[in-house]
């Protein structure tokens, strides 16, 4: 007869101690060098620093204004890009004419990185808050479509073959074969496009305009307010974690009946 | 009266890696009674999953005439359903939701019919219980249940088996052979089984057809003489074993011809 093994706290919460352990450690260590003027608050700051400037911003500057600015930009930008990421891209994995026709076009936009297009977009679109919503679009859309075009194309051939034992129409294999099949492909695209859509609005806003995280950065950098850009890279780490946990949770989910990884 | 007729069927193709013709039926003759277990064995590139893909209406034909109760095959149809090698199950599909899969693409029964039908079938195939869980958390003798109950549930004149015990233990095998003949029993379907194995074509069938390979065509028919039910002891009996031995020296003695030096 065996008992169950007995594991101490530690062993329980390994991981989280050792992760979070080091972290709490740096930041005693940072902090101790900051309070001690090892540090020159001409290229560094402090822990201290950083938390008095973020609360400072937060009551008198225009940190909420800067932060509803961005993250417009980027649900308006990504919300376009998955709709139209998720439709493009199931019409062309479905027609394959239609992939024949736009597999050129495609395959060159997604290799071309999105920061070399953005001197273009403003010209097209200005400094204005549509530049920004059109750079978070097209980071976040080539990742959505490339990713629903593959899974409906991932097809499983058996699956194909039974539906159509039992008479299934086009349409039927579409929305009982092909659809369903296709989900975690696009969760994971839909992951991928809100990495690549935060760094869309930061790269959008640093490149020109006057508000906004990204903007709060650059200023942050150009006036050696050092501070301020650790707020501003702070904010746009958290807003990534938690976004692209979300993405994730989305995407587990959905794919519950997957088999146990 | 025969249920399935095939009357001279041949099927030729073009292999693009050997670039020429392949025969892979050549004139198949042999027609099924109403309520009879009928199993092809034959080695591997006999043509079986061929002549088989054909009668389901999976695959198209040219020469020859393959008819359901008087009426010409073209195409996959309500009077027929097939039980995959693999399960084929839609793994996003709970098993209820599998087995109701089938009825659902063919819409010949309303919602209330396909609700008891589902039931029934599920009962029947000995999976009361597990109507809620998913395809991958059933062992593979489970899921071919699921696969059977799904054809038998579309109610068709003639089942179509493909192998359907052939990634299965060896143990699970013979107990999944015995509950199809329990099974079978109740339904009373007319069935074409496709098997390499021979103990499993004597053991099921009424008759057994032996098919040669290059090109496919069927070599001898063997009456099963065992009266029914027959349990599992009846693969000890000495005339089963003759009849297995027959066979074998038939499927053994062609296979030998062809085997390159």
């Amino acid at each position: 007869m065996s008992t169950r093994p007995h594991k101490t706290f530690y062993q329980k919460h390994e991981s989280l101690i050792l992760g979070y352990g080091v972290l709490l450690i740096t930041l005693i260590i940072w902090q101790a060098l900051w309070s001690a003027h090892k540090l020159s608050p001409l290229f560094m700051s402090g822990p201290s620093a950083i938390a008095t400037r973020f609360w400072d911003d937060l009551l008198h500057g225009h940190l909420l204004e800067d932060f509803a600015y961005s993250g417009k930009n980027f649900l308006i930008g990504f919300i376009l890009a998955a709709v139209s990421g998720v439709v493009l891209g199931v019409l062309i994995g479905w027609y394959k004419r239609l992939e024949m026709i736009t597999a050129p076009f495609t395959s060159a936009l997604y290799a071309t990185p999105r920061v070399a297009m953005v001197p273009l977009i403003i010209i097209w679109f200005g400094i204005g808050m549509w530049s920004k919503v059109f750079i978070v679009f097209i980071s976040a859309f080539f990742p959505i479509l490339i990713n629903t075009i593959g899974g409906i194309q991932a097809i499983d051939r058996d699956l194909l073959k039974c539906a159509r034992s039992f008479c299934a129409t086009d349409r039927q294999i579409f929305t009982t074969v092909a659809i369903p099949g296709a989900v975690p492909f696009i969760l994971t695209g839909i992951r991928q496009g809100v990495a690549l859509g935060l760094i869309g609005v930061v790269v959008g806003e640093m490149f020109g305009g006057s508000q906004g995280i990204g903007f709060m950065v650059a200023y942050g950098g150009q006036t050696f307010a050092t501070d301020t850009l650790f707020v501003g890279v702070l904010i746009i780490a958290f807003a990534g974690i938690i976004m692209s946990s979300a993405a994730e949770q989305l995407e587990k989910r959905f794919s519950r009946w997957r088999p146990e990884r | 009266m025969s249920k399935l007729q095939i009357e001279h069927v041949s099927k030729r193709y073009w292999r693009e890696t050997l670039d020429r013709e392949v025969v892979a039926l050549s004139d198949v003759s042999v027609s099924v009674a109403d309520g009879e277990f009928l199993a092809i064995v034959g080695p591997s590139g006999c043509g079986k999953t061929t002549l088989l893909n054909i009668v389901a209406g999976l695959l198209p034909y040219e020469e020859g005439t393959v008819s359901i109760a008087g009426k010409k095959v073209q195409g996959p149809g309500i009077d027929r359903s097939v039980v995959f090698q693999h399960s084929s199950l839609l793994p996003w599909r709970t098993i209820a939701g599998n087995i109701r899969y089938g009825m659902e693409l063919q819409r010949r029964f309303d919602k209330k019919t396909m609700l008891e039908r589902t039931e029934h079938f599920i009962r029947m195939v000995g999976l009361a219980g597990f109507e809620r869980h998913y395809p991958s958390e059933l062992s593979g003798g489970m899921q071919q249940r699921v696969n059977l109950a799904r054809a038998l549930a579309s109610d068709p004149e003639v089942l179509l088996m493909d192998e359907p015990f052939a990634a299965l233990d060896a143990q699970t095998r013979e107990f999944m052979q015995a509950e199809l003949l329990k099974i079978w029993s109740e339904a009373r379907k007319t069935v074409v089984f496709i098997t390499h194995q021979i103990n499993e074509a004597v053991y099921l069938a009424d008759r057994v057809v032996v098919m040669s390979p290059r090109p496919g065509r069927i070599k001898d028919v063997f009456k099963v003489p065992f009266a029914r039910p027959r349990n599992l002891h009846l693969k000890r009996d000495q005339k089963f074993l003759e009849i297995e031995e027959a066979i074998w020296q038939l499927v053994e003695e062609k296979s030998h011809e062809h085997t390159p030096a």
